[in-house]
């Protein structure tokens, strides 16, 4: 069943919301780009097509503290730093995003699971906003994503002039009923409309072609000694941008801040890009730029599939695309590897 | 539009390499979309027929790929340099980081290159195709049943608005005709920050430096960041940091770079051109430019090779330390 606001009402919406639980929207981060910000009435909601850091950050964080260790004479005290994880509420995650979340899941929530990641989960409940108009970056069908019909505790579609909502979920039902006042029961023609509109878009995208046939479970020896990734690396400048923009990108290093009498034991984002990522006591196995990019492509394609039934790991949001300094990404590994170009 | 045609640039790329003065040619490769070029080593003459590109979002500055591509490579490295490349390729000379003898620079002329953002901001999303004319471009998008008609000037990047020389100041052969030192505005950004109240100016550098995502990319491609190992990637130098402890080092991180690279700093761009969160980093080092000019004379990085950087250079008449820290200057 399905409901509609209109969008004249959205801040009510979003008030109603927050008065509940944290809110969370795509707002302008005032250099032309977007981010999830905590609603009040001050915010201003943004119509982008994405974040310029996906939302795994809710459930991921780029930082976090997990423990800390205080120094008391000769003890040592252990404390559980975390602080206990309240509901909260993502609006307008697009289809790509909604999916990375089921590739962190299998990660962070396979034995033995990550008890902060799996809080965090818990507590969040996802408002997807499927995509009106997609860019040239997307590709997002490549990996049997539907961009018309997105998954989350709440789906929802934006048109001219409503937001229609179709929850999904037990989290979702509840949400729904916090906002049946400034809702309504609706048909779901504008829904299937805007649907067909967009299909129509999603077959002229650039990338709509893109083919997965060489990828996938069991193609290491196959792809591993290929002699193209000497030239696919050879303009990466080993930043971490497709790292940090990477809705699907789930490395972390675990650190200790020296607090001068005891240690703060908190974990950070890591870039398999970078020089350091595989340090180990006796040096480092990926002694140069080629051996590191060769490891985020093979993950995405091949390591994660071969551990995963399958699936891929990337969901085709294009951030990489639209922000590597070099302009190398995911798109251009899988044509030259694949052999089109 | 760009003076100089991508044939003129292939015909030479192809000749210098067919004749065996060259092995290889440092390009900008065709992507996918129009837009997104990606610097490449050629060494084919068919890979050069269809795939080089010479266009206005050829960005990127191949000086610093010199210093990883010399080493690499046996014989000479053909590089196609843009006026404000050839700063930072003799700032890198005067710093000894590459073999000269070891590169043939052709410098081409430049008329400012696009800024992708700034093109989207202006005719949408979906960008399928552009074509260049004598005032701009004539962009296709997925949304617009008509080509749009974009003037160049107000999608040029920051830097090629505010373009400080469109000379060469190092080649071994030049396409077409040599540009002069322009009167720039570069500096009216950092007088408007200069002018603000210490409040404001820090509430400014707030906002920008808190969007920084730690990618280390404007370390990455900055032409004066060359150290071997980065103090910043070294667990052992006690201030590696993958991500932000809190905001204090956050901000630590771009200052620190910025007083490192100051006086080397030759104002290239490319820190701002490929920060993924848009922080206009390039003010911090034009901040430095500003002051040294002030304090001690008009001074541009890599406009000669083997000049002496006032900061590493010393005079009787150079201010002390505490004429700068009470506002005095020699102006």
């Amino acid at each position: 069943m399905i409901r509609k606001c209109s969008l004249t009402k959205l801040n009510d919406f979003f008030a109603a919301i927050a008065g509940d639980k944290t809110l969370y929207i795509p707002a302008s981060d005032g250099a032309g780009g977007a981010v999830y910000k905590k609603w009040d009435s001050n915010t201003q909601y943004l119509d982008v097509l994405n974040t310029v850091k996906s939302p795994k950050d809710f459930f991921f964080p780029h930082t976090e503290d997990l423990m800390e260790f205080k120094v008391k004479g000769k003890n040592i005290e252990l404390l559980d730093i975390r602080q206990e994880s309240e509901d909260f509420v993502v609006f307008g995650v697009r289809p790509c995003d909604v999916k990375s979340f089921d590739i962190l899941d299998r990660v962070f929530l396979s034995e033995p699971v990550d008890s902060y990641y799996a809080s965090r989960r818990e507590h969040g409940i996802i408002i997807s906003l499927a995509c009106s108009k997609p860019s040239e970056t997307c590709f997002c069908t490549t990996f049997d994503i539907d961009p018309t019909e997105p998954e989350g505790d709440i789906s929802a579609w934006k048109t001219d002039d409503a937001l229609y909502l179709r929850a999904n979920t037990e989290k979702g039902e509840a949400l729904m009923a916090l906002v049946e006042h400034l809702t309504e029961e609706c048909d779901d023609a504008p829904v299937v409309a805007q649907k067909q509109n967009v299909k129509k878009i999603l077959d002229k995208l650039p990338l709509a072609g893109l083919k997965l046939d060489v990828f996938g479970k069991g193609k290491t020896e196959e792809l591993f000694d290929d002699p193209a990734w000497d030239t696919l690396s050879e303009a990466c400048l080993g930043c971490g941008t497709c790292t940090f923009v990477c809705p699907t990108c789930q490395c972390y290093d675990i650190k200790d801040f020296d607090t001068g009498n005891g240690v703060i034991r908190y974990r950070c984002w890591d870039s398999c890009m970078f020089s350091e990522f595989t340090k180990m006591a006796h040096g480092n196995p990926r002694l140069t730029q080629k051996e590191r990019f060769r490891q985020r492509f093979m993950h995405k394609l091949v390591y994660y599939p071969d551990n995963n039934d399958g699936l891929f790991s990337c969901v085709g949001c294009g951030r990489c695309l639209a922000k590597c300094p070099v302009s190398m990404n995911i798109a251009k590994v899988m044509k030259k590897l694949g052999g089109e170009k | 539009m760009q003076k100089i045609n991508r044939d003129v640039l292939i015909d030479r790329a192809i000749s210098l390499l067919n004749s065996g003065q060259v092995s290889s040619v440092l390009g900008w490769r065709q992507g996918e979309f129009f837009y997104d070029v990606t610097p490449a080593v050629f060494t084919d003459e068919n890979d050069i027929r269809e795939n080089f590109v010479w266009n206005d979002f050829c960005g990127a500055n191949f000086s610093k790929y010199l210093v990883s591509k010399t080493k690499a490579s046996d014989g000479k490295i053909l590089v196609f340099l843009k006026p404000c490349d050839t700063y930072s390729f003799n700032q890198l000379l005067t710093e000894h980081r590459f073999d000269r003898e070891k590169v043939y620079v052709i410098g081409i002329p430049c008329e400012g290159m696009v800024d992708t953002g700034k093109l989207k901001a202006q005719v949408g999303d979906g960008l399928v195709s552009a074509q260049s004319t004598e005032e701009g471009l004539l962009v296709t998008t997925l949304y617009s049943d008509e080509p749009v008609n974009v003037d160049i000037k107000s999608v040029l990047a920051e830097r090629c608005i505010n373009c400080k020389s469109k000379k060469h100041v190092a080649y071994d052969e030049l396409l077409g005709d040599e540009g002069q030192i322009e009167d720039s505005d570069r500096f009216d950004e950092v007088a408007r920050i200069e002018a603000m109240s210490p409040d404001e100016r820090f509430a400014f550098w707030q906002g920008e430096l808190s969007r920084c995502i730690r990618c280390n990319a404007c370390r990455d491609v900055c032409p004066a960041c060359t150290c071997e190992k980065c103090v910043f990637d070294n667990p052992v130098s006690g201030v590696e940091n993958k991500a932000p402890v809190n905001s204090f080092e956050e901000k630590m991180f771009h200052i620190i770079r910025a007083f490192h690279v100051a006086g080397r700093c030759t104002d290239c761009g490319e820190c701002s051109r490929v920060c993924p969160q848009n922080i206009p980093l390039h003010l911090l080092n034009r901040k430095f430019i500003k002051d040294i000019n002030g304090f001690y004379g008009e001074y541009q990085a890599g406009e000669c090779v083997g000049s002496r950087a006032p900061l590493v250079d010393y005079n009787l008449e150079d201010l002390e330390a505490s004429d700068v820290f009470e506002g005095r200057d020699t102006q």
